[in-house]
């Protein structure tokens, strides 16, 4: 039992991340990654967001009427995006603007409803906790180091500190504005895919 | 009327929900395997959009702006489309059978599509910008007019991907590339493309 909660957390770090094996919540991953600070914030409330409403589904889940049961799930996820909204609206007004719609967007974030139906409707609500945190960790880092390269190279800043110096600039370095720029957050995505299907054999296509 | 059309045409090619807010791609990566499914797709998704947007404008203008109740939109907006999305249903089974046929599987999936809530979203945003702005919804028309073009640009692009990826069936890609890292990349290019339009003065 411990070795299955244990899994439930792990496994979707790396082996079956979200975001580059389950192709879940990739439209918010790709939006918010040309900079670290977005990322991060978006990561921790999709975090926080999917861990709650695993824990709230998994207790309701004898009591909710299997046919309505999608309504249900996408009511207790608005209103938990609503207070993360509002909460990031009072104490990171700056960051919330440059979310800008994406915050709401969590709504229809296939991660969520992918875990809640796939997870937290079979499991308790502990086991549930561990996967909502696991997978919500899992998109977190996926949105770190594409907002990594893509700052780090498009700016040359991290977390909004300058970190290539100046003496580079000086001798002819110029930043990559292809990076900051929509598509190259897909080629990124593309890439880490990459990275990470030749390292897991098992999981490429015929 | 001028107004109209700039938004129109804006909001296919210029603000693509695909390829400049990466609006839908969880659907879009996964039923673009064939052209004739992706049409149906895209069919249902201007489909939608042209109602529950222009609903939810009305929502928004009518009911929560006087109210100050603004900050319950995402629940009554995401509730909006799930139940708009399963009126739909009912309906289209009930009078056209042969387009249910088609559509019919697709229209669940609508219901968390982000284009779709993305689209209402904005329309909330651009609600507060200034009238001359050509990105502005300062009326009901203008929201119908960003509504069919959000998704007839949507409808473009997975057409379009389709299509590519009906090509690159024959392709030899590398093993770990293979399916949907090489869709990735495929999206990319065609989002570069797409970045041509936004030079565009409209």
């Amino acid at each position: 039992m411990a070795n299955k909660k244990n899994e439930a957390l792990k496994q979707p770090l790396w082996v079956n991340n979200p975001v580059v094996v389950q192709i879940l919540g990739i439209c918010s991953a790709l939006a918010v990654t040309s900079q670290m600070k977005p990322a991060i914030v978006m990561g921790l409330s999709v975090t926080v967001i999917v861990a709650m409403s695993n824990v709230i589904i998994s207790l309701l889940r004898n009591t909710i009427p299997n046919r309505i049961r999608i309504i249900v799930q996408l009511v207790v996820v608005a209103a938990l995006v609503t207070i993360v909204s509002e909460i990031l609206k009072a104490f990171a007004y700056d960051v919330s603007v440059q979310l800008s719609v994406y915050i709401g967007l969590i709504i229809t974030n296939c991660i969520l409803m992918g875990r809640l139906e796939a997870f937290a409707m079979q499991n308790g609500p502990w086991e549930s906790l561990l996967d909502g945190i696991g997978n919500g960790l899992g998109y977190a880092a996926i949105l770190i180091v594409v907002a990594f390269v893509r700052e780090l190279f498009g700016s040359g800043k991290l977390l909004g500190y300058q970190v290539i110096p100046q003496w580079c600039y000086d001798h002819g370095y110029l930043n990559n504005g292809f990076m900051i720029m929509a598509p190259m957050a897909l080629i990124l995505v593309g890439c880490v895919i990459w990275i990470h299907r030749s390292k897991n054999k098992d999981l490429q296509e015929k | 009327m001028e107004h109209f059309f700039s938004l129109l045409v804006r909001s296919i090619f210029v603000d693509n929900m695909i390829f400049a807010f990466f609006l839908g791609m969880c659907s879009f990566l996964a039923v673009s395997k064939n052209v004739k499914t992706a049409l149906g797709l895209g069919a249902a998704v201007i489909f939608v959009q042209l109602i529950t947007l222009p609903v939810n404008y009305l929502l928004q203008t009518k009911v929560l702006a006087p109210l100050g109740l603004e900050f319950l939109s995402f629940i009554l907006f995401i509730a909006v489309i799930a139940g708009i999305v399963q009126l739909v249903e009912m309906v289209v089974e009930k009078f056209s059978p042969s387009l249910y046929a088609s559509l019919g599987i697709f229209l669940p999936l609508i219901a968390v599509n982000c284009a779709i809530m993305g689209g209402s979203l904005f329309m909330q945003q651009r609600i507060v910008m200034d009238p001359a702005d050509t990105q502005a919804i300062a009326c009901f028309g203008d929201s119908v007019a960003f509504a069919l073009g959000s998704g007839i640009g949507w409808a473009l692009a997975i057409v379009c991907l389709a299509a590519i990826r009906e090509k690159l069936e024959y392709a030899d890609v590398p093993k770990p590339l293979k399916g949907v890292g090489i869709t990735f990349i495929t999206v990319g290019l065609m989002a570069l493309a797409f970045q041509c339009f936004s030079g565009i003065a409209i």
